[in-house]
């Protein structure tokens, strides 16, 4: 959550025209900050614990090419990281999401290509994840923590008493919402006033029913890539969910951030709950029994009887990446590049993600995974990323930025029907 | 003698003004290269119903804050500029949530107006457990009380202050003719707060313009649009759309309507002429 205030807003506004106008003139000269040695700007909470250790490890081991690395919070990162690197004043080493946002990178010749340089580390990554640091084919980010693919969570002590099971297809999805209803909980927790989880529904129901197809086309800013008939039917098919009460009266009041979510689903207050791998350690804390008792299931997202999707493709983050920028010095590349080689996912660092229930997407962990404490999680989402057809980036992180905001926008009025699913078609038709 | 406080007004001010009108006839996302846009931006906010309804957002908010927080802080510190020591108690109770930052308020209140885990459902009210920021026709209300409760105890301290100056021989005198506490509230109390009244309603107003925190996180604008006033669509607008040059078209736009509004405050009150208000004048 970023704590801005209107005051900060304003003159950080104000801050970036001298920044255009030092563009315009000089345009993107290399070397901006160098000679200090290469630096790395990381983000806090996640799996911030094991990219210290890297760091760290690093730097014993190389008291020559030290990193020197930053940690910020999401949202302030999100911001800082557009102007530092517009401006020339970016980190060596840039944490990213891909997407949309790589590609711009690229375009505007902000990164390199590590194609070459980090072939060692891409050679063992899950071609799914490793796929989505490209751009027309050449590497310009690696991945650097845990794959987050979105899971289907169910608390099983909800599901039995309303006399339902896990749902494995659309229409056992829609009888298991009217038996939860019958119940007297909220069927599914959705946390609609951040938005962002809204989007994994439309996302998976929009694969499910038209296969990978269906985004592509939005990704490809084909005309009326929204308004075809398959992601017509997903947004439809939203309508349906929210109209049968499947996600309860007041979840467009329900935050995120304060996991006001999946804490629905250990209090038993509701069945079920679309989210991100990341959040399991949440129910292991606030839960406990409820996991050890085997009551907190989990699954992929139901198949749509007639749809065109893989059930195995997943939606998600495929991992964060770190990207090497373009303005830094050739020594600090050099450095930057070596460490993403050697250092990234080496055994120290597979360990400490591990450790704090996080899978790297590297090939050939299964037997690491099995001497873990609690494996039965982590072998699910290793299996459910490894096995994946298609692994699809976060919408709002795949298209850019001006697009993901109206379609956040959009997405909400649809959950709280505002707007019918041809309304929303059409206003993101006009987007592309 | 001014001197350093206009080079920082300059500087913190006019200088990034200049800088925002500039940016509003570019397209720029941040990162690429500045295309020249013309009126482009101006005609794009002007045509876009998201921009437009958070203009009349905004337009809302800030009548509603005033026809809100006005009335309520002018009879508080009326009452708190008493005084007995029993008001002196109050007045420290009431004025509580001036120390504290916007923010932590806006998570405070998130939490007790969760319809799940709030104060509804832990107290066992059905009455308070409704959807209060999920309601998009609710949810501007919502705001409206979070920020009458924020900035009421702000403006109460203006009116305790403004009462506390009105002469006693004013009282004392229309108490030998006989005025209760009514007739000396509308005929000595208000009349001669009428600067403060102005002063306080300017800062009401202009500060309800370009209110965004506290919104920013008590809903981000939502549910859907309903709270997405004009300083919170700039930002979205600006750092999250990155689209630069739309988002200081509505900068300026606030800029202009907060000058006009408070400029035009003054003007209809006569607080420009600034007339005394001491007795015998």
């Amino acid at each position: 959550m970023k704590l801005g205030t209107r005051r900060r807003s304003l003159l950080a506004l104000g801050a970036v025209a001298p920044v255009a106008a030092a563009l315009g003139a000089c345009g993107n000269q290399p070397g901006g900050p160098s000679g200090d040695g290469a630096t790395a700007w990381g983000l806090t909470g996640g799996a911030e614990e094991a990219m210290r250790a890297s760091f760290e490890a690093w730097n014993e081991a190389n008291p020559d090419d030290q990193i020197t690395a930053e940690y910020f919070a999401n949202d302030a990162y999100k911001e800082k990281i557009r102007t530092a690197i517009g401006s020339g004043n970016a980190p060596t080493l840039v944490f990213g999401w891909a997407g949309a946002t790589l590609a711009d990178y690229v375009a505007n010749d902000q990164v390199v290509d590590v194609t070459e340089s980090t072939s060692a580390l891409t050679e063992r990554l899950l071609p799914s994840v490793a796929q989505v640091g490209m751009v027309d084919g050449k590497v310009y980010a690696v991945p650097n923590n845990q794959s987050q693919p979105v899971v289907l969570y169910h608390n099983n002590e909800v599901l039995e008493a309303a006399g339902t099971q896990v749902p494995t297809t659309w229409s056992e999805l829609l009888a298991a919402v009217e038996a939860l209803k019958g119940a007297d909980v909220i069927p599914i927790a959705l946390a609609g006033q951040s938005v962002w989880p809204e989007l994994m529904w439309i996302s998976y129901l929009a694969d499910r029913v038209g296969g990978e197809a269906a985004f592509q086309r939005v990704l490809d800013g084909e005309a009326g890539a929204w308004s075809h008939p398959d992601m017509l039917r997903a947004a439809q098919m939203i309508t349906e969910l929210v109209d049968a009460g499947a996600f309860g009266d007041g979840f467009a009041s329900v935050v995120a951030d304060a996991g006001a979510d999946h804490a629905l689903v250990s209090t038993g207050k509701a069945g079920m709950i679309l989210q991100g791998s990341w959040i399991y350690p949440e129910f292991l804390t606030n839960a406990p029994d409820l996991v050890a008792g085997g009551n907190l299931l989990f699954s992929t997202f139901p198949v749509v009887e007639d749809g065109a999707g893989d059930p195995t493709s997943i939606v998600g983050n495929p991992a964060n990446y770190w990207s090497i920028t373009a303005s830094a010095s050739e020594a600090d590349q050099g450095t930057a590049a070596d460490y993403l080689s050697e250092a990234v996912y080496d055994e120290e660092h597979i360990d400490s993600l591990l450790a704090i229930g996080a899978v790297p997407p590297v090939a050939g962990l299964e037997d690491r995974i099995a001497q873990e404490d609690d494996p039965a999680f982590l072998d699910f989402t290793y299996a459910m990323v490894r096995d994946a057809a298609h692994f699809e980036l976060s919408w709002d992180q795949a298209i850019p930025a001006d697009q993901a905001q109206e379609l956040l926008n959009n997405l909400s009025r649809l959950f709280l029907g505002e707007i019918t699913a041809e309304e929303f078609a059409e206003a993101m038709d006009a987007t592309l | 003698m001014a001197a350093p406080a206009l080079i920082l007004f300059g500087v913190f001010a006019i200088v990034p003004l200049f800088g925002v009108a500039a940016l509003s006839f570019v397209h720029w996302d941040g990162l690429g290269a500045i295309t020249w846009a013309g009126f482009d931006n101006w005609t794009d906010a002007a045509s876009d119903p998201v921009s437009r309804n958070a203009l009349w957002l905004t337009v809302k908010l800030t009548v509603l804050c005033v026809l809100f927080q006005a009335p309520v802080s002018l009879l508080l510190g009326v009452f708190l500029a008493g005084r007995q020591r029993y008001r002196a108690l109050l007045a420290t109770l009431f004025f509580l949530p001036l120390l504290f930052s916007s923010a932590a308020v806006a998570i405070t209140f998130t939490a007790l107006l969760d319809p799940n885990f709030g104060a509804g459902s832990a107290l066992d009210l059905p009455l308070l457990a409704q959807n209060w920021l999920g309601d998009p026709q609710l949810a501007l209300y919502v705001v409206v009380f979070v920020i009458g409760w924020c900035f009421i105890p702000f403006h109460t301290l203006i009116y305790q202050a403004g009462t506390r100056q009105i002469p006693r021989e004013l009282y004392e005198a229309s108490r030998m003719d006989g005025a209760g506490p009514v007739q000396q509230f509308f005929h000595i109390t208000l009349p001669m707060l009428k600067y403060t009244i102005v002063t306080s309603t300017t800062l009401m107003t202009v500060g309800s313009l370009t209110y965004f925190d506290l919104i920013f996180v008590l809903t981000g604008g939502g549910p859907g649009n309903a709270t997405r006033v004009l300083p919170l669509d700039m930002y979205l607008t600006g750092f999250r759309s990155y689209d630069m040059g739309r988002a200081s078209v509505l900068a300026l736009v606030l800029v202009i309507v907060g000058l006009a509004v408070s400029l035009g405050l003054n003007r209809i009150t006569g607080a420009s002429r600034m007339e005394s208000q001491s007795e015998g004048s």
